[in-house]
């Protein structure tokens, strides 16, 4: 493959938004053997921005757990344009600790412009809900790994992406929050958002620049939405090499290797 | 005992905690505080609007006297109202973050807040006693960059949790913050991850993790450590929540209800175990500890 997408922060933005990228409903088909949905999370409801159920890869059983991005207006209502509530984040971690139980690894995809910020989702607790995840998935013990297809906004990301492996597709970008609620909390202007993803590091490179991220799943020339069969395989070979890589390793010792990799990222001095 | 605490802080109370209040937060209220009163002598009160004389506020423990608002404090007057006097050991001291994305003008905003504020971060660290109780503590700062998560945060957080751990002690956090530090970028998110995945190494030692919420607890920081306590407690009337208000806001294009996001509005909903007043929290967290069967050192 060539050096094909060197495109610049600003425009892998408008490239993860084009309305023909691929979303985690064109891959799982082309990635998995079979899938059987599983809905709800027990509490409350069934969030529709997450996805998740049975399925398996070459004979390998996982849990698969998605943020569901929709491709046309009326996927995107239901599945809420991705941002997730509450009950999302609880069905994910419901099917996680099911997962657990059976000694099956956990595929999160991760592709949200952040958690929901609503009334409803305020009063069922996003907070606690993503932060129960987050510590929960810490010590879950079976093997997870997280790829970000095209937007890992925020907690509402991270809420997926505790992990052992996280890959990031070529052209995706990771951040602390949207370029636009970034540009609008510091320069109070939303408006300023390709500057401010020019200056926050949310590119495949820079995750694994500053080590939040192992691996980087290339894309077909031009972006994925123009061969998303290819784009599939290439995060079909990723899944089943890290697999088997991280199926092979005591748990104990996992549990350990993940706790460390997020343990030691922050950039500080003692003086 | 509590009287002569109080006595030491209103020495020490600086008065005009609420004008070196980030920027960034004051703006609501600043639009609001057209009248002509130095700063230093009155506190407009966010809550009920009333304005309240700075010395009549301090002699309140910084609580608004007619509406019960908890109004925010330094860590160094938090720690002199709730640690056993002298038994505080800092931990991390002089820890410092670099500028991780190498964002515009961080370093200097930094120096000029170091220098205002006497503080490195946004939290300081450390092992005390509380009755005689041996605890680890963790207090966030709202005076600097309101107390958002960025790498010292969250290392500083993560090394208390391990040392409660190691050490088999209780660990109280009283959180305070606006979040992740934006100016880190995504190194600040994966504090959420090192921090909440240090309260489950806490867990694992069978140690007690009470987080005291206090004004205000939101962002990542809500969505992390603080919402993980096995016992989570608030001061009255503090906000504390996920979404910024003005976010949720834009979001509906409908004005919220002033109670929403705060701590009776948590606590309401089941994310709050109780509400404890400044005067008691002492009190209150020594009863906990006490409870949990953690006792004065002399007796251990």
């Amino acid at each position: 493959m060539e050096m094909n997408n060197k495109l610049t922060p600003p425009e892998k933005l408008d490239l993860i938004r084009d309305k023909d990228r691929p979303t985690v409903r064109d891959y799982i088909p082309m990635i998995f053997d079979e899938f059987i949905e599983l809905h709800g999370d027990r509490y409350y409801g069934d969030d529709r921005a997450i996805i998740g159920g049975l399925a398996s890869i070459k004979g390998i059983a996982v849990t698969v757990i998605a943020e569901v991005k929709g491709r046309n207006l009326n996927e995107n209502k239901e599945s809420n344009f991705a941002m997730p509530h509450p009950e999302g984040y609880r069905k994910a971690l419901r099917l996680a600790k099911q997962a657990e139980k059976f000694h099956r690894p956990v595929v999160c995809f991760i592709d949200t412009p952040g958690a929901f910020c609503g009334v409803e989702a305020e009063n069922r607790g996003q907070g606690e809900a993503i932060a129960r995840n987050i510590m929960e998935f810490m010590t879950l013990k079976t093997p997870v790994i997280s790829i970000v297809l095209g937007e890992g906004g925020s907690g509402g990301a991270l809420a997926l992406g505790v992990c052992d492996k996280l890959a990031v597709l070529e052209n995706s970008i990771y951040s602390v929050i949207s370029p636009r609620g970034f540009a609008s909390i510091l320069w109070k202007d939303g408006g300023r958002e390709r500057e401010a993803a020019s200056i926050m590091k949310i590119t495949a490179d820079d995750m694994l620049e500053l080590g939040v991220a192992e691996e980087i799943i290339s894309e077909p020339f031009g972006g994925a939405q123009n061969d998303p069969k290819e784009t599939a395989k290439n995060i079909s070979e990723f899944l089943l090499k890290t697999l088997k890589e991280k199926m092979a390793i005591d748990i104990d010792v996992l549990l350990n290797e993940r706790y460390t990799k997020f343990r030691k990222i922050g950039e500080f001095e003692e003086l | 005992m509590l009287e002569d605490l109080l006595d030491v802080v209103k020495l020490r109370f600086n008065v005009n905690t609420a004008a070196e209040n980030d920027k960034d937060d004051e703006k609501d209220e600043k639009a609001e505080n057209k009248v002509e009163i130095p700063k230093d002598l009155a506190f407009k009160c966010p809550r009920c609007l009333n304005m309240i004389m700075t010395d009549e506020l301090v002699k309140n423990l910084k609580v608004c006297p007619e509406c019960g608002y908890h109004s925010r404090i330094s860590s160094e007057e938090r720690l002199n109202l709730t640690v056993d006097k002298g038994s505080f050991i800092e931990f991390d001291k002089d820890m410092v973050s670099r500028n991780p994305i190498g964002f515009p003008g961080y370093d200097q905003k930094q120096d000029e807040l170091r220098k205002k504020t006497g503080l490195r971060d946004a939290v300081i660290t450390g092992e005390c006693k509380i009755r005689g109780i041996r605890c680890v503590i963790g207090i966030m700062d709202s005076r600097y960059m309101m107390a958002s998560m960025g790498s010292v945060v969250g290392e500083k957080i993560t090394r208390a949790f391990e040392y409660g751990a190691e050490h088999k002690l209780p660990v109280i956090m009283f959180t305070a913050s606006g979040g992740a530090r934006m100016q880190e970028g995504i190194v600040s998110l994966m504090q959420m991850a090192k921090t909440s995945g240090a309260v489950g190494k806490l867990a694992e030692a069978g140690q007690l993790y009470i987080a005291v919420m206090t004004d205000p607890t939101t962002g990542g920081v809500t969505a992390s450590f603080a919402s993980l306590g096995d016992i989570i407690i608030a001061e009255p009337k503090v906000v504390i929540g996920f979404a910024g208000r003005r976010v949720i806001e834009g979001t509906i294009k409908q004005r919220l209800p002033d109670d929403f996001q705060t701590a009776e509005f948590m606590l309401e909903h089941g994310f709050v175990d109780l509400i404890a007043e400044r005067k008691t929290m002492r009190r209150t967290l020594a009863h906990i500890l006490k409870l949990n069967g953690y006792k004065p050192a002399e007796e251990v």
